[in-house]
């Protein structure tokens, strides 16, 4: 059984999406802008309504209350939005993914308004496994990064898939990437979801 | 009582009308607002006046309560014209009028009831004029609150959803633009209370006084007036931001700003 698994889902944008992704798996996603990528991941969150059906661990999505779905199917969009002054008011108890991101404690004390924008990628990364989500939808969680920061958050994302058996959505643009950290990739055009042959 | 007559009325009415041209050049269409709102003022309360005349005269309890529905009907409508966003559908108007209803009518029933305690206790001298200014201050905190809530949830989508996809629920995501909203909608009244006396003597109170009332027991008609008119705007706010921040969500807890509509 795939750990998460989405069937004929549709919606404004978006016809008849169908795939899954099995536990520990990263799939990469790409496709022309205006495609639907961001609607995609917006649905799966349950941002957005959409019909079709989306199960974790073969539990439908309507049997789980939202609060407990966002904070285990969890995405991180392009831009992050903060909403206390202090980076760690963002934070409950978890620093494991602060450390590992290369941040020291004292991060929390700093002015998010501060935060270069490659801070603030890393640290709303951070803010998202702090949770402790199965499902990963990382939108472009790399476009503001210099090369080692990439590395960095690369690697911290498979890390944590092998660990947790979680599974992973990353959406991008750059096929050297793909090729680093995807061993399947989907691409989605006009709101249509096709396999995409490995180059 | 000195009465006023007509000839004393169209002095006044002087002072908007030389304010109106000489504000004409600099600020052009603000003239003409100033003029439209003089005359309302003018038609509906001549109007009021001959409906209270005829009221009192025949103070039936349908009859009461007929004139509060029409009241509470037009305040509803213009807690609904002040919004920049409303909701679509009958939602801007039910809210307004729902939370004006349960707040208004509830206080001023314990008003004449309990504190006023006369016989009969709908008595349209006490009834009506209380209702009134009731309703008023509370369309107002209501106004301000629901137009600060749809728009703050306009601008910061971004943050609400934000807080949304951490898991958090709607409530939590809401808290602090809430607290804005609900802070907005309660500061006319809490700014009235503590000027009034030091900096402002209040209307209803400077009416008293210029009826002839003893000072002392016009200040008492105006401490009971505030404190009613605080628990009622802010009873009626506080049930409008819950209603509209419900009507905000879906049973998904996905916002649904699709549910607003800018007005012109």
């Amino acid at each position: 059984m795939a750990l998460f698994e989405v069937s004929r889902l549709s919606a404004p944008g978006l016809s008849d999406i169908s795939f899954s992704l099995a536990a520990g798996e990263l799939v990469c996603l790409s496709g022309p802008s205006g495609s639907g990528k961001t609607l995609l991941m917006r649905a799966l969150a349950d941002l957005d309504a959409s019909s079709g059906q989306v199960c974790l661990s073969g539990t439908e999505r309507q049997q789980i209350v939202p609060t407990q779905w966002r904070r285990q199917v969890g995405f991180l969009p392009a831009e992050s939005r903060w909403w206390a002054s202090l980076v760690g008011d963002h934070f409950t108890d978890q620093q494991v993914a602060l450390e590992r991101l290369g941040f020291e404690e004292e991060v929390r004390e700093w002015q998010v308004e501060r935060l270069s924008s490659g801070e603030r990628q890393r640290l709303a990364l951070a803010r998202l496994l702090a949770n402790q989500p199965l499902v990963l939808l990382l939108d472009e969680p790399t476009a503001n990064l210099d090369p080692l920061s990439t590395q960095k958050v690369e690697q911290l994302v498979l890390d944590y898939l092998a660990e947790n058996q979680a599974a992973c959505l990353w959406v991008t643009h750059d096929s050297a990437q793909r090729e680093r950290i995807a061993a399947r990739s989907l691409q989605l055009v006009d709101g249509r979801l096709h396999e995409a042959v490995p180059a | 009582m000195i009465q006023l007559s007509n000839f004393d009325l169209s002095l006044a009415a002087l002072l908007v009308l030389a304010l109106a041209l000489s504000a004409r050049r600099m600020y052009p269409g603000l003239a003409g607002q100033l003029v439209v709102a003089a005359l309302r003022t003018v038609i509906q309360l001549t109007l009021i006046g001959l409906v209270l005349k005829a009221l009192f005269a025949n103070a039936g309890l349908l009859w009461v309560a007929l004139l509060s529905l029409v009241m509470l009907g037009i305040a509803g409508r213009e807690v609904m014209a002040r919004q920049h966003r409303r909701f679509v559908g009958a939602w801007s108007y039910g809210i307004g009028v729902v939370s004006m209803f349960v707040s208004s009518f509830t206080v001023a029933l314990f008003a004449l009831i309990v504190v006023v305690g006369n016989e009969p206790w709908y008595q349209p001298q006490y009834a009506i004029p209380l209702l009134g200014m009731l309703l008023g201050n509370t369309m107002n905190g209501i106004a301000l609150a629901l137009d600060r809530l749809t728009q703050s949830a306009w601008e910061q989508r971004g943050v609400i959803e934000a807080r949304l996809m951490l898991g958090h629920s709607t409530q939590q995501a809401m808290s602090d633009i809430r607290q804005q909203v609900f802070r907005s909608g309660l500061i006319p009244i809490i700014n009235a209370m503590a000027a009034a006396g030091v900096v402002s003597l209040p209307g209803m109170m400077t009416g008293q006084i210029l009826a002839g009332a003893e000072p002392v027991e016009a200040v008492k008609y105006q401490i009971l007036i505030m404190f009613l008119i605080t628990g009622g705007a802010g009873f009626g706010t506080m049930a409008a931001v819950h209603l509209a921040v419900r009507r905000l969500f879906d049973e998904r807890q996905r916002l649904r700003l699709d549910r607003l509509k800018r007005s012109n």
